[in-house]
């Protein structure tokens, strides 16, 4: 019901629906406030049981008003009705029921509470060992959960950034208000951040005043301030929710949840926050008192209540009870007296406890059941004088305050009992973090104001800033003495974690057997698991824990806390890198050009390259790829392999260095000319290969595979930096620089001449393995190199990247006569295929030199990385090598893979002698060919053996061939 | 993690490319001596505490940095051009 004042809106109305039925709200409500308004007090059921439910907590730490919020692809389970800011046309629906809220079918699992209780899975699921599969985990899995994915793509947007500050401090209540101010005003770089939409936490929740005046007209006055302040940046609807190494802090601000549609703009952006220091001022969580039957609707924190009644103007229910070991209760039946709410009774634990104000107060009196099935009717007390029934729609619990200390602890900080305030405080603080208010302990207003400015003087002494301490407002001052009471004593169930359904007798059996270090604890009951994390619920499960074992609850210690605080949704954690965002896409020089071509890409790592160009008529991508590489073949091709790693080295021992850096002599190379170039890794495997062009003296330009660029520079940083810094070399990565277009067969020479700025390109000139910096379409500087991947009569030739869609489109034009086609990854496969120039799939990172053919290579003069241990004996003995493999019936495919036997031999590992490694359909050969590395393969040219691939049932004869398809003795790239 | 740079100060460890051991920049002569080799290829110590690691800083300005981390705390003690290590470690020679 609504009371009287408040922080609502009373001048909008909001509609929205709760299971179908519309409600009205305000702004200023929350979905749990607004649905109390209503009168609706169940608003879901529990994991385990399917007890009815309704709202715990005014705050994040709800464990019970779990809803799925709005619909569609938006639907987003288990969010918190508390935490959720009500906006006109919101959706809710209730979870874990069926087939209604009211009637749920699965609730017969209350009856059978007895054989449901902690450790119930572990016992009975372990046999028959074959039902775990079959029976039991679907049966679980379709039981277990809340509330379900929308299984469709999140329609938003989300963000990620990076915030630097001096003084973070979390949580805006009244002592990370004070904190904030203090340090702002000393001229620190402060962020203030804040979960809540509001500034004040708990300030907006009392019905303290401060300077005489309602608490939110300081609050008020101090966000003027603070707005004008532009060293302070405040954000709200933050949530600091990780503490990591070294002061960075993870922060998810919801920028867009409370708005009726999201989609407008960022949904939620993911904050990195390095902060030199940090207060945490994130306030304390109320704790409740386990009684039995403590868990129906109307059961709440006595805090919540108050701050329903103070902020929200609402109660539960006209009649309310309070059950409190603390005086701290007594205020919420004041306040709720305050706003015209019957209270039936204070009953206090204490025997010597007063009444503040005109209410019944039982003192010395335990609230120890409760009635009504879904929603509290009336609890049962027992006090001096015996056993009554009180009648009331809500009872509020205080069993004083838990500090919110999570943060502190992850980075395994453990915090450590504190006897006199009756909490968990934080112990040791990770560098650079302090904790304020009632984080730290703090109770009384003033003192928690006063601890926030003491810490934030702290870090701006350490910051080497001075700062004043800020006139405090005069605040009221409220008893909060309180005695623990963990909880009532008796027989049938009383709740300790309403989220999983863990009850007195759970820990009871947990102790029984022997589950009694927190840590088993928890596991073994579920205690403080999934979306609440415990926050009500923990304390009190280790203070029963600490009664049964006769320890103190120091003794019994506590589990630490990860993160995240409060749940963060996967998509805040991608920070929009989903999709096309998933990485960064590169686009090769001539994208634009192939993609007006029609051409199909892939992906190649970070990069896009055109895979084929299908022409009209072509219906099947063979097709293309089959065109294109007889068009190589028999005119001249051209393809973009810019993506191909390029490195600038150069300096007076460049040529030591590369001598070093590759297997075979580099130093040794002339200018003018280039050479194969093959790495190893320092352990003697082939790690990668390519080019080096020497361009002058003291200037080479090397070559890496695509999909290595990245790894071979590092590598070669690593050498040139760690092995050898003593040699004058430097590098610089020039991949994105110069486009670098591949020109092969036979017309490659006459396509070129007709670009080229009178450059003799004759073969004696400019012979095979040859380069040259040149320039081209009159005046453009380039770089020309006379190397084959395609064993065609090829040239790779170079020019600054902004070129190399003109070029492209220049070379095609003028070769226009000459044949002149564009071809894609895919031909460009085919071709080196058909020459037996191996790839990624031969340089796997498990091959050596030997294996592919080029052991010679191997200098064995110098101390080149990996030649040494390329030639320990376990490498030396490997038999595989290269060869080229050929189908017997021309038709049959060869598939890469496929495990090569000898024919007649039984297959298994001990009798396989290979497997394939690159395939593809050969217009050259007019079938299909491989190449794949066989044990003594160079001994075994036109035996036929046996190609297996158990994955399709196929038992392919091959015949074992030279690893060249065409021109063997590579007369085409010579002439 | 924030890693400071000896050039460019504090920079988030989502920069750089961890190698691990530190002793990868003492590499024998290969040709001299092949047991010491295989030791520096394969034999690496873990330790639970103060370890020096090499660092690439990848997604900055490439440089190789030997990064002091207690590997307990994930504290960082300190960092230096792995370059002046292995100049220095090679004038000691």
């Amino acid at each position: 019901m609504r009371l009287s004042g408040g922080e609502i809106d009373r001048s909008q109305t909001l509609r929205f629906t709760f299971d179908g039925r519309a409600y009205t709200g305000h702004p200023g409500d929350t979905l749990a406030s607004a649905l109390l308004a209503n009168d609706v007090r169940l608003m879901g059921r529990s994991f385990k049981y399917h007890r009815p439910r309704g709202v715990f907590s005014a705050g994040s730490e709800e464990p019970n008003a779990l809803v799925t919020l709005r619909g569609g692809a938006r639907a987003e389970p288990n969010t918190r009705a508390t935490a959720v800011e009500l906006f006109e046309g919101l959706e809710a629906r209730s979870q874990n029921a069926w087939p209604s809220l009211a009637f749920d079918a699965l609730a017969v699992n209350d009856l059978m509470a007895n054989f449901l209780t902690a450790g119930f899975y572990y016992k009975t699921f372990m046999w028959p060992r074959a039902f775990w599969e079959r029976l039991y985990e679907p049966m679980i899995r379709k039981a277990a959960g809340l509330g379900r994915l929308s299984m469709a793509a999140d329609p938003d947007a989300y963000d990620k950034g990076f915030l630097h500050c001096d003084l973070l401090v979390i949580g805006a209540g009244a002592a990370g208000l004070a904190a904030a101010l203090t340090a702002a005003r000393a001229g620190a770089q402060v962020i203030l951040a804040d979960e809540d939409a509001r500034l004040g936490g708990r300030l907006l929740a009392e019905s303290a005043t401060l300077d005489g005046a309602p608490a939110r007209d300081w609050v008020a006055g101090l966000e003027a301030e603070m707005a004008s302040l532009p060293n302070l940046r405040l954000m709200r609807r933050t949530t600091v929710w990780g503490l990591f190494d070294h002061g960075v802090y993870g922060a998810v601000e919801r920028v867009a949840d409370h708005l009726p549609i999201p989609g407008a703009q960022v949904r939620q952006t993911l904050w990195r926050i390095t902060a030199r220091r940090a207060v945490l001022a994130a306030g304390a969580t109320e704790r409740h008192i386990p009684f039995r039957n403590n868990d129906r609707p109307g059961v709440m924190q006595a805090g919540a209540l108050r701050a329903y009644a103070n902020r929200f103007a609402v109660s539960p229910a006209q009649r309310v009870a309070i059950f409190t070991s603390q005086d701290d209760g007594h205020q919420t039946a004041l306040d709720l007296i305050a706003k015209g709410v019957e209270i039936a009774a204070v009953i206090d634990s204490r025997a010597e406890a007063r009444a503040m104000g005109e209410y019944r107060l039982i003192a010395g009196g335990q609230v120890c059941d409760s009635r009504g099935r879904l929603g509290l009717r009336a609890v049962q007390v027992r006090h001096g004088g015996g056993v009554e029934w009180l009648s009331c729609g809500a009872l509020g619990v205080a069993g004083g305050w838990n500090p919110n200390l999570h943060l502190a602890s992850h980075q395994r900080g453990r915090p450590r009992w504190d006897e006199a305030a009756q909490a968990f405080l934080p112990d040791t603080l990770p560098a650079g973090l302090a904790v304020a208010g009632a984080a730290a302990g703090q109770g009384e207003t003033a003192a928690v104001m006063a601890s926030g400015v003491a810490a934030a003087l702290r870090a701006l002494a350490d910051l080497g800033l001075s700062g004043r301490a800020p006139a405090l407002p005069i605040t009221e001052a409220r008893s909060l003495a309180g005695q623990s009471l963990w909880h009532v004593p008796g027989k049938g169930r009383a709740w300790v974690d309403f989220q999983n359904d863990v009850t007195v007798k759970d820990i009871k059996l947990a102790h029984q057997e022997n589950m009694r270090p927190v840590e088993h604890l928890k596991r073994w009951t579920t205690l403080g698991m999934a979306t609440d994390q415990g926050k009500t619920a923990n304390v009190a499960a280790l203070a029963v824990m600490a009664e049964l074992t006769g320890q103190t609850i120091a003794a019994t210690r506590t589990t630490i806390f990860r993160p995240p605080y409060t749940p963060v949704a996967l998509s805040a954690l991608g920070g929009g890198d989903s999709g096309a965002q998933f990485r960064p896409r590169r686009l090769t020089p001539s994208h634009a050009w192939a993609a007006a071509q029609g051409a199909v890409f892939v992906e190649v790592g970070q990069w896009m390259r055109a895979q084929w160009f299908p022409q009209p008529g072509e219906t099947h991508w063979r097709h293309s790829v089959d065109r294109e590489v007889l068009a190589t073949r028999k005119g001249v091709g051209i393809c973009d392999v810019t993506t191909l790693g390029k490195v600038d080295v150069q300096g007076a021992d460049a040529a030591v260095f590369l001598d070093r850096l590759y297997a075979n002599p580099m130093a040794s190379l002339k200018v003018g000319m280039v050479r194969y170039g093959l790495m190893l890794r320092e352990d003697g495997h082939a790690y990668d290969d390519g080019t080096c062009a020497r361009l002058a003296e003291d200037h080479y330009v090397v070559t890496t595979t695509t999909a290595q660029a990245g790894p071979v520079y590092r590598h070669m940083e690593f050498a040139r930096q760690c092995l050898w810094p003593e040699l004058d070399v430097q590098l610089i990565s020039t991949t994105e620089a110069w486009a670098q277009f591949a020109v092969a067969g036979p017309n490659a020479r006459k396509l070129l001449e007709r670009v080229v700025d009178g450059f003799d390109l004759s073969n004696a000139a400019f012979p095979f393995m040859a380069c040259a910096q040149l320039t081209i379409c009159g005046g453009l500087r380039a770089r020309l190199f006379r190397i084959s991947f395609s064993g065609e009569l090829a040239y790779e030739l170079a020019v600054p990247a902004r070129f190399g869609a003109a070029l492209m489109a220049r070379l095609v034009a003028v070769g226009a006569d000459l044949g002149a086609t564009p071809y894609g990854t895919e031909a460009l496969g085919v071709m080196r295929i058909e020459k037996g120039h191996v790839a990624g799939n031969e340089l796997n990172g498990q091959t050596t030199a030997q294996m592919l053919g080029l052991g010679r290579m191997v200098s064995d003069k110098k101390d080149a990385i990996g030649a040494v241990m390329s030639r320990r004996e376990g490498l030396v003995e490997e038999a595989r090598v290269l060869v080229g493999l050929q189908p017997v019936n021309p038709g049959d495919p060869v598939v890469a893979g496929s495990h090569l036997f000898a024919q007649g031999a039984q297959q298994k590992t001990e009798t396989d002698e290979g497997w394939i490694t690159s395939a593809c359909h050969s217009p050259h050969v007019g079938s299909s060919i491989g190449l794949g590395f066989l044990a003594r393969g160079a001994e075994r040219l036109g035996e036929v053996i046996v190609a297996a691939n158990p994955l399709q049932g196929q038992q392919i004869a091959l015949r074992v061939v030279p690893a060249h398809f065409v021109d063997p003795d590579g007369g085409r790239l010579r002439d | 993690m924030l890693i400071p740079h000896p050039l460019l100060g504090l920079r988030d460890a989502q920069e750089f490319t961890c190698l691990g051991d530190a002793a990868l920049l003492n590499r024998p002569d290969g040709l001299a001596d092949p047991q010491a080799l295989t030791d520096y290829v394969y034999l690496r110590d873990n330790p639970a505490g103060v370890h020096r690691e090499l660092w690439f800083h990848e997604q900055g300005d490439r440089s190789w940095l030997v990064v002091t981390r207690n590997t307990l705390t994930h504290e960082i003690l300190g960092a230096e051009l792995a370059r002046d290590v292995a100049l220095r470690a090679k004038g000691a020679k």
